[in-house]
């Protein structure tokens, strides 16, 4: 993911410290040390930050383009100049607990530290492990390329002081090895929150907005809150359709799409049945119950009869043939708009997106051969975008609300990838 | 134990009914219907469409289609809208889709009339069929076929491509926002064209009417004139 919330900023290194060579190790319930460590790696998505497109694995340089301006993904292969060959596993530790360099340099919180800090020292030792198995690629760091002020590294003390409280997981008692294993992965490795939770002007999210969701900047994707059954919450999903989502990608609930593929594509297929289980549990249990629905729409009441009516003209061209006339879809596969959260919750961006650019799933173990959705930018206008969405809002008993052709316009120039 | 039977055999019943069920309720198990996504812009059997400027996929070398979903997965390609379709999907199932459009073969489209002047087209007809030796410029045959249909696996033919299309790729190709593997065979011969030798090929490669046959050579039925990454040897 481009995300600049998901970004190990490394930026100009001292190296100190003796190096640590990995030797294979077991891990602690018998596996190899370093295939354990690149499980975990798989579990915090290192790879789709540190990878540039075409470039050589964790050697870094992949552009993050944020609000600040854009930062330049480190190189993490076991490189002893220019990549991170000369760390100790007690600096790797230090990264990824505390968001500081082995010289005490602080980490731009792209990297999503706020998380990993959760992460127990056997697994970062795991994952460092690993790294240092990468072969070494000779690639030096691209300097960050942020505006003024952001470029001064001071300023990074204060969003630690507002946003960053320090601390590994600490198991809740009172719930079962599989809920606490869930939060482990999903609060720490899994960084689920960096998205999923608004974040402000000042590029952080505070522990009482955690899993709100909020629009990823620069993406212009809507992360939906894990909290609220109106948008991505999971209380009244099983089990099972939620572990079919984050490990092939669909389900008969819904599928995933935009930057969320990615994760599922990086990430989240190569996690065991177990620990897949274990989130699902976790993500089913955080959801509250639902607040009320939102107020009517903001669009005039005799202008949204008019756009329903046309979009259902829309959809039942364009649409109803593999999403059926009643919403009904042919999931998991086709998916269905009745009763999916995704479609009525109340930022209507991401359905507006994919009727605009289409989709495909990401190509899984468990479904590599996806079936997608033709993007309809060129085909319709910014009238009938709106009007199928806010058709497909209002239809089959979904409560979602209209939404006009203006928003349906400023999503045409959103950025693709 | 009749109960029993007979419940046995309506739980089995009711079984085959689910299984019944769920193909009825699923997309053909077709690669037509995984395509489905590209074939707004690029039609339904990858015909192309009214859009001059998406293009015609059928019947083109696998190799060659297969090198474009690649270079579109990896950003080397750079257009967003291909680029977000394909970014998490599998090389082998790129594959499959390669095939596919290279496996179709509706009739090209009847040629329309060129609003080139006739001065346009000589120039174009010249350096599609002779080159211009002295510009080091090849004749275009010379790697995409004595009749202008491609050659397998790796190179495209150049009919049935409305004249936007081919003047944007050449023009790409020339600004290096289009590259290929190294040795980048045709970067290097866009790289001599001016802008208005580019207008000339692009103008008289549309004029020119379908062969009898328009499936590509098959692989090694020339010699290229030089070494070219997306055509290995």
């Amino acid at each position: 993911m481009r995300s600049w919330s998901r970004l190990l900023a490394l930026g100009l290194l001292l190296f100190t410290g003796p190096s640590a060579e990995a030797q294979p190790k077991l891990g602690p319930d018998g596996d190899s040390l370093v295939a354990r460590g690149e499980y975990l790696a798989r579990a915090g998505d290192c790879i789709a930050c540190h990878t540039a497109p075409e470039g050589r694995i964790f050697a870094g340089g992949r552009a993050m383009p944020t609000p600040f301006g854009t930062l330049y993904s480190s190189n993490i292969t076991s490189d002893r100049d220019t990549g991170i060959g000369k760390w100790t596993a007690e600096d790797f530790y230090k990264a990824m607990h505390y968001g500081r360099f082995p010289d005490g340099g602080l980490m731009y919180p792209a990297m999503p530290f706020a998380s990993y800090t959760k992460v127990t020292r056997t697994d970062t030792d795991a994952i460092f492990a690993y790294l240092k198995s990468i072969p070494p690629v000779n690639q030096r760091n691209r300097e960050h390329d942020l505006r003024f002020p952001y470029s001064n590294r001071q300023l990074i003390l204060g969003w630690r002081t507002l946003y960053f409280s320090e601390g590994e997981f600490k198991p809740d008692p009172t719930k079962s090895a599989e809920w606490n294993r869930g939060a482990y992965l999903v609060e720490g490795l899994g960084h689920c929150g960096m998205c999923h939770s608004p974040i402000n002007a000042l590029g952080g999210t505070s522990q009482s907005e955690a899993f709100k969701g909020g629009l990823i900047p620069m993406q212009n994707w809507y992360a939906p809150s894990l909290t609220s059954n109106r948008e991505a919450g999971l209380g009244d999903w099983s089990i099972k359709d939620i572990t079919d989502l984050l490990q092939t990608g669909v389900s008969m609930r819904g599928v995933v799409y935009g930057p969320m593929a990615e994760v599922v594509h990086n990430s989240l297929q190569y996690l065991n049945d177990e620990d897949t289980r274990a989130m699902a549990v976790y993500l089913k249990s955080i959801a509250e119950p639902s607040p009320p629905p939102p107020a009517s729409s903001r669009l005039p009441t005799a202008e949204s009869s008019l756009l329903i009516s046309l979009g259902k003209t829309v959809y039942d061209k364009h649409c109803a043939n593999c999403h059926g006339t009643q919403g009904e879809g042919k999931p998991p596969h086709w998916p269905p708009l009745a009763n999916n959260q995704s479609i009525e919750m109340q930022s209507a961006v991401n359905p507006i997106r994919m009727v605009l650019n289409g989709g495909y799933p990401p190509g899984t173990k468990g479904n590599p051969m996806p079936y997608g959705m033709p993007p309809f930018a060129g085909l319709l206008s910014d009238n009938e975008i709106a009007a199928v969405v806010s058709y497909i809002r209002t239809a089959w008993g979904n409560r979602g609300t209209p939404v006009s052709a203006r928003e349906a316009n400023e999503l045409r120039s959103a950025p693709l990838n | 134990m009749f109960a029993r039977t007979t419940a046995l055999a309506i739980a089995t019943l009711a079984a085959f009914d689910d299984a019944a069920a769920q193909t009825v309720n699923q997309p053909p198990d077709t690669m037509a219907a995984r395509v489905e996504a590209c074939t707004p812009c690029h039609g339904n059997q990858g015909e192309g469409t009214s859009d001059v400027y998406f293009p015609r996929l059928a019947g083109k070398p696998a190799g060659y289609l297969y090198n474009q979903l690649l270079a579109f997965k990896n950003g080397r390609r750079k257009y967003p809208p291909m680029n977000y379709l394909l970014e998490f999907l599998p090389d082998p199932y790129l594959q499959q889709m390669a095939d596919y459009f290279a496996d179709q073969h509706p009739p090209l489209p009847p040629v329309t009339a060129s609003d080139a002047s006739k001065e346009v087209l000589q120039h174009g007809q010249s350096l599609v069929s002779r080159g211009d030796p002295q510009r080091q410029i090849p004749a275009c045959g010379s790697c995409h076929g004595p009749t202008l249909t491609g050659m397998e696996p790796g190179i495209p033919g150049l009919l049935g491509l409305r004249p936007s299309y081919i003047s944007a790729q050449l023009g790409a190709w020339r600004y290096g926002t289009r590259t290929a593997k190294a040795p980048d065979c045709m970067q290097q011969v866009a790289a001599r064209l001016t802008e208005e030798d580019v207008t000339a090929v692009a103008a008289w490669l549309a004029s020119r009417p379908a062969p009898v046959n328009i499936a590509p050579a098959p692989k090694g039925t020339y010699v290229l004139p030089f070494a070219c990454g997306s055509e290995p040897d």
